[in-house]
C-alpha cells in the first residue's frame, strides 16, 4: 500500500510528508539544545567566576572545525543540487567529500577532548568543562548520525536513484537539512563556549 | 519538492547564491574570531558575538536550508518553535533579570514610607 | 447479514489497485513487526494497560504501608527479599522506590501510550480517511523504543540498590546520587525518542492525509486533540532530555550541573565542583512536565468528545469554540510551568506572572468543559458503559479542576504545595478523569477493531464500583492536605501531630483502592473474553458519522474499500429532514 505524498507534493500544502517531517524532528532539535543552551546561561549567570573560554580550550582547531563544517554544508547542498540536475556521479563525489568533512571534524574534536584529558580537565573539574563536554559532545553524537545517514545514501541507499529518482533526491535534501542543523548549531556553539 | 525548483536558471541562480553566502560565512567565522579578541567589556562581547552568530545562523536556514522559498506552514511550524525556544532561554535569566524589574515596578509605596532616603538621591 | 457482505465485497476487492499487496504476511511481520497503524496502536494498548496495571499495583502496596504502618504485607509480603521488605515490612527506601515508579509507569508508561499511542494511531488515520500512518516504519520503531524503554525502567528493580526512589520529579540534589537513577534517566530517554518519532507521525499525518473535501474545521474534535498534543509532545520534551543527559553526566561522569557549592551529604562536603543548581533542573523537567499533563488530558477529551456526540445523537456544541480553546491551551501550556516552582523562592515579579498564565490557562479547560455539559442538554441519551465513563469523566475532572485553582495561585500555594492536597487534585483529573474517558475509550471503540462488542453487563460491573472507589482514595484527600499532610512520607503521616485527627482516613483510602483493583477484574475478563466470544456487531454499531465507522470491522490492510471523500462536518446528528438522526460525513447524498 502506497502512503499519498511520499514523493510528489500535496497540493494544498504544496510539500512531500517527508520535508514536513524533517522540519518538525529539527524543531525538536532546536528545542533540545535550547535546553542545554539555556543551562549554559543559568550556570553562568549563577556562578561566581567563570573562565574565559579561550584561556582553557583550543580556538584555532575549533576555528578550523567551523570552516570544515560551513564546508560541508555547501557540498551537501551541491550534493543535493546534483541530484536535482540528475548528476549522480557529481552528487557521489560531493557527498564524499561531505562525509569526510565530518571525518575531519571528529578527528579534531578527538584531539581537542584527549589533550584536555592529558591535562586533567574532567567534567567533573568545574561546571564550565562540564558544560562544555555535554554540548560538544551532543554535538559531536549528531555529527556521526548525519554522518551515518549521508553514507548510507551515498552507499546502499543511492540504489533508489535507479527506481525512482525523485524520491532519493528529495531524501539527499531532508539529509541535507538535517546536516546544515549540525552546522547551524556549532555556528551558535563556537562562539559561546571558545571565545566569550 | 525538487520538481518546485526545477532544473533552469532559477535553480542555478538559488546554488550560486548558496555559493555566496558559502563565501560569506568563512568571511564571517573569521570576523567573529577577531571581534572576539577586541576584548570588549563582556556584557557587548555576548551581543556582538550573538548578533554574527544569528546574522550567520539566518544565512545558513534561508540559504542553505532554503527558508528563503520555502512554504508558508514550514514557517509556522519554526515560528512556534522559535517563540517557545525563547521562552526556555529566559527561564534561566529571569531569576535575575525579573527580580531588577521587579523592584522598580513593587517597591513605589515602600519609596514613599523612606523620603528621607530619596531625599539624598539625586533624582 | 452486513458483516459477511463486507467480507464477500474485501475478497473482490483484495488486489484492486494495490500491486504491493501481493503477499501474505508471516506472523512475525504480521503481529510483532507490523507497520500497519492498528496493530500498532492495538500492541500500544495492551502494553499501556499492562504498565497501567502494574502501576497500580505498586500503588495497593504502598496504601498497606499507609494504612497499617509498619505492619508486614499479608500473603504476598514474604514474595520480596529482605533487602525491601524484610519480614514483609515495608522499608522506607522501597516505599520510595514504588512511589518514584509509581508516578513515572503511569505516566510515562500508562496513560500517555494508551492515549496517544494506542488510540491515536488506532483511530486518527481512520477518523481522516488515510490509509496508515505518513511514515509506517517511523510509527513501528515507536512502539519499540516505548517497549524497551518500558522494560528498562522495569528492570531497575532488581538491581543493587533498587529502581529509581527520588520521585517522578526526579529533584536533584538527592536523584544525582540515589541509587536506580540511572536507569530512570536512560529509560526515559527511550520513552522520549519514542514519543518524539510518534508525535512528528501524528503531525505530519493529520495534515497530509486528510482525505478529499476533510478541511481542518471538518475535523474530528479527537483529531484536534492529537494534534495540539502532539505538537506539546515534539517541542516540550527535548528541554528534558537534555536534563536527562546532565543528570546522566553528574552521575556517571561526576560533573555538578545540579550540584551547589558547599553541598553536604550525610555530615561530609560533596566530592564535587559545586557551581550547580537545582533549580535548574526544576525549570528543565517543569517545561516538560506542564506540557506533559495536557498530553495526559487531551487525548482524554477527544474521546469524551466522541462518545458523547454519538451517544446524545445531537451536534457537539461549540466546536469551534472547543477548537480554538484546544490550540491556545496548547500554546499557553508552555508558559506557565514554574507554578510547580512557587516556593523554590522566587520573586514576586516572577510569581504573579506565572500565576496569572495560570489563571488564564484555566479559560480554555472551562470552555471544553462547559461545551461538553451543554452538549448533553436536549439529547436523546444513550447509556453504553462508553458513555457511563465519560458522564462520570465530567464531574470528576471538574473537582480536579477547581481544586488546581488553589493551587494555581502563589499564596494559597504557600500552605498547599508538596501536601496531599496536591495528590488529590492531580489525581482526580488523571484517574477518574484520563482513565476514565481511556476507558470509555475501549469500549466505544472495541466493536470497531474487533466486529464485537463488550460485554455491558461487566461493563456496569466495571463502571460503577470504580466510581465509587475513586472517591473513596481521592477525596479525603483533600482534607489531609488541607490539614497540613506532607506527601511521600512512607509512614502516611503517622509521626506528624498536626494531622493527627485525619490520619486514620488513611484505612478507609486503602480499602478503597483496594476494592478499586478487584472490580477493574470485570473489566479485564470482558477485554480478552469479548474478543473471541463478545456479541459480533456492525461496522457502526453506535451509528456514528465519522470515517472511522465507514471502514469494516475489523479494518482491513489499507483501511478503507473506496478511498472518502467527506462531505460535511464530523457531527451531524438529527438533521432536519435527513431520514435517520444521523448523517455521515462521507455519505455523498445532499439532505
Amino acid at each position: 500500500m502506497e502512503i499519498p505524498y511520499t514523493v510528489e507534493p500535496r497540493p494544498d500544502t504544496g510539500l512531500t510528508n517527508g520535508k514536513i517531517g524533517i522540519w518538525l524532528f529539527l524543531a525538536s532539535e532546536v528545542m533540545l539544545f535550547g535546553g542545554l543552551f539555556a543551562a549554559y546561561i543559568m550556570l553562568r549567570v549563577g556562578a561566581t567566576e567563570w573562565p574565559q573560554g579561550r584561556t582553557i580550550l583550543n580556538v584555532k582547531l575549533a576555528f578550523t572545525n567551523t570552516l570544515i563544517l560551513i564546508s560541508s554544508s555547501i557540498t551537501v547542498l551541491l550534493a543535493w543540487a546534483s541530484l536535482v540536475r540528475r548528476d549522480l556521479g557529481k552528487f557521489k563525489l560531493y557527498m564524499l567529500i561531505t562525509i569526510l568533512c565530518g571525518f575531519g571534524f571528529l578527528t579534531i574534536k578527538y584531539f581537542e577532548y584527549t589533550h584536555k584529558f592529558e591535562l586533567g580537565l574532567f567534567p567533573r573539574k568545574s561546571t564550565f568543562l562540564a558544560i562544555y563536554f555535554t554540548l560538544t559532545g551532543l554535538h559531536g553524537l549528531h555529527v556521526i548520525g548525519g554522518m551515518s545517514v549521508n553514507a548510507y545514501l551515498l552507499g546502499p541507499g543511492s540504489k533508489l536513484y535507479e527506481t525512482n529518482p525523485e524520491w532519493f533526491t528529495n531524501r539527499v535534501e531532508n539529509a541535507g537539512l538535517f546536516w546544515h542543523l549540525v552546522d547551524l548549531v556549532w555556528i551558535f556553539l563556537f562562539p559561546v563556549l571558545y571565545l566569550l | 519538492m525538487s520538481s518546485d525548483h526545477g532544473h533552469g536558471a532559477d535553480f542555478d541562480k538559488h546554488v550560486n547564491a548558496a555559493l555566496g553566502v558559502f563565501v560569506a560565512l568563512l568571511c564571517l567565522t573569521c570576523v567573529t574570531v577577531k571581534v572576539a579578541y577586541l576584548d570588549l567589556p563582556t556584557h557587548e562581547a555576548i551581543a556582538l558575538a550573538l548578533v554574527i552568530a544569528l546574522v550567520k545562523g539566518g544565512l545558513v536556514a534561508a540559504f542553505f536550508m532554503h527558508l528563503i522559498s520555502e512554504r508558508k506552514l514550514i514557517f509556522s511550524v519554526l515560528g512556534i518553535t522559535v517563540a517557545f525556544f525563547f521562552v526556555l532561554l529566559l527561564v534561566p535569566m529571569s531569576t535575575s533579570i525579573l527580580d531588577h524589574v521587579g523592584h522598580l515596578i513593587v517597591v513605589p509605596h515602600a519609596q514613599a514610607a523612606e523620603p528621607a532616603e530619596h531625599a539624598g538621591h539625586a533624582e | 447479514m452486513e458483516v459477511k457482505d463486507k467480507h464477500a465485497a474485501h475478497a473482490g476487492h483484495a488486489h484492486h489497485d494495490e500491486h504491493h499487496d501481493h503477499h501474505e504476511l508471516g506472523f512475525w511481520r504480521k503481529y510483532v513487526f507490523s507497520t500497519d497503524h492498528k496493530v500498532i496502536g492495538i500492541q500500544y494498548g495492551i502494553t499501556a494497560l499492562c504498565f497501567l496495571f502494574f502501576g497500580f499495583s505498586l500503588m495497593m502496596m504502598m496504601r498497606w504501608q499507609l494504612a497499617f504502618p509498619g505492619k508486614p504485607l499479608p500473603l504476598i509480603g514474604k514474595l520480596f527479599s529482605d533487602a525491601v521488605m524484610p519480614g514483609g515490612i515495608m522499608l522506607p527506601d522501597f516505599y520510595n522506590q514504588l512511589g518514584a515508579m509509581h508516578g513515572t509507569i503511569m505516566v510515562f508508561l500508562g496513560v500517555v501510550p494508551l492515549g496517544v499511542g494506542a488510540f491515536g494511531n488506532f483511530v486518527l488515520p481512520l477518523q481522516i480517511g488515510a490509509p496508515d500512518m505518513a511514515f509506517p516504519r517511523i510509527n513501528m520503531a515507536s512502539y519499540q523504543a516505548y517497549l524497551i524503554g518500558g522494560v528498562i525502567m522495569l528492570a531497575s528493580f532488581f538491581l543493587p540498590g533498587g529502581a529509581a526512589q527520588s520521585g517522578w520529579t526526579s529533584y536533584p540534589p538527592l536523584s544525582d546520587i540515589s541509587p536506580g537513577q540511572t536507569s530512570w534517566l536512560v529509560g526515559m530517554v527511550f520513552l522520549i525518542t519514542s514519543s518524539l518519532l510518534g508525535s512528528i507521525n501524528f503531525i505530519v499525518t493529520t495534515i497530509q492525509l486528510r482525505a478529499k473535501g476533510l478541511t481542518f474545521m471538518r475535523l474530528p474534535f479527537f483529531v484536534w486533540a492529537q494534534f495540539v498534543t502532539s505538537f506539546l509532545l515534539l517541542l516540550a520534551f527535548p528541554p528534558l532530555e537534555a536534563a536527562a543527559i546532565l543528570q546522566f553526566m553528574d552521575r556517571v561522569a561526576g560533573s555538578s550541573f545540579f550540584l551547589p557549592s558547599g553541598l553536604v551529604v550525610s555530615g561530609k562536603l560533596a566530592v564535587a565542583s559545586g557551581g550547580g543548581s537545582p533549580l535548574l533542573w526544576q525549570h528543565l523537567f517543569w517545561f516538560l512536565a506542564h506540557p506533559e499533563v495536557y498530553v495526559l488530558i487531551l487525548p482524554a477529551m477527544g474521546i469524551v468528545a466522541e462518545v458523547i456526540a454519538a451517544n446524545t445523537r445531537k451536534p457537539l456544541w461549540g466546536y469551534r469554540a472547543m477548537v480554538y480553546a484546544v490550540v491556545f491551551l496548547g500554546f499557553m501550556s508552555f508558559v506557565v510551568w514554574a507554578h510547580h516552582m512557587f516556593i523554590t523562592g522566587m520573586g514576586t515579579v516572577m510569581a504573579s506572572f506565572f500565576q496569572t498564565t495560570t489563571m488564564i490557562i484555566s479559560i480554555p479547560s472551562v470552555i471544553i468543559l462547559t461545551a461538553f455539559f451543554v452538549s448533553l442538554w436536549g439529547g436523546s441519551i444513550r447509556f453504553p458503559t462508553s458513555m457511563l465513563f465519560v458522564l462520570g469523566f465530567l464531574p470528576m475532572f471538574g473537582i480536579g479542576g477547581l481544586t488546581g485553582l488553589p493551587l494555581g495561585l502563589s499564596f494559597p500555594d504557600i500552605h498547599l504545595h508538596d501536601t496531599l492536597y496536591v495528590i488529590g487534585h492531580f489525581h482526580y483529573v488523571v484517574a477518574p478523569g484520563s482513565i476514565f474517558a481511556l476507558m470509555g475509550g475501549v469500549y466505544h471503540w472495541f466493536p470497531k477493531a474487533t466486529g464485537r462488542r463488550m460485554n455491558e453487563t461487566l461493563g456496569k460491573l466495571h463502571f460503577w464500583p470504580t466510581l465509587i472507589c475513586m472517591n473513596g482514595i481521592f477525596f479525603p484527600m483533600f482534607i489531609q492536605g488541607l490539614a497540613g499532610m506532607s506527601r511521600r512520607m512512607f509512614d502516611g503521616g503517622e509521626t506528624y501531630a498536626h494531622v493527627a485527627q485525619y490520619v486514620h482516613l488513611n484505612k478507609m483510602m486503602s480499602v478503597s483502592a483496594w476494592c478499586m483493583g478487584v472490580a477493574q477484574l470485570p473489566f479485564i475478563f470482558n477485554f480478552f473474553h469479548s474478543i473471541k466470544h463478545g456479541e459480533k456487531v456492525s461496522d457502526n454499531p453506535w451509528n456514528a458519522t465519522t470515517l472511522e465507522w465507514d471502514a469494516p470491522s475489523p479494518p482491513p490492510h489499507g483501511n478503507f474499500l473506496k478511498i472518502p471523500e467527506v462531505f460535511r462536518g464530523p457531527y451531524e446528528y438529527s438533521v432536519p429532514g435527513h431520514k435517520t438522526d444521523f448523517f455521515p460525513q462521507s455519505d455523498p447524498a445532499r439532505g
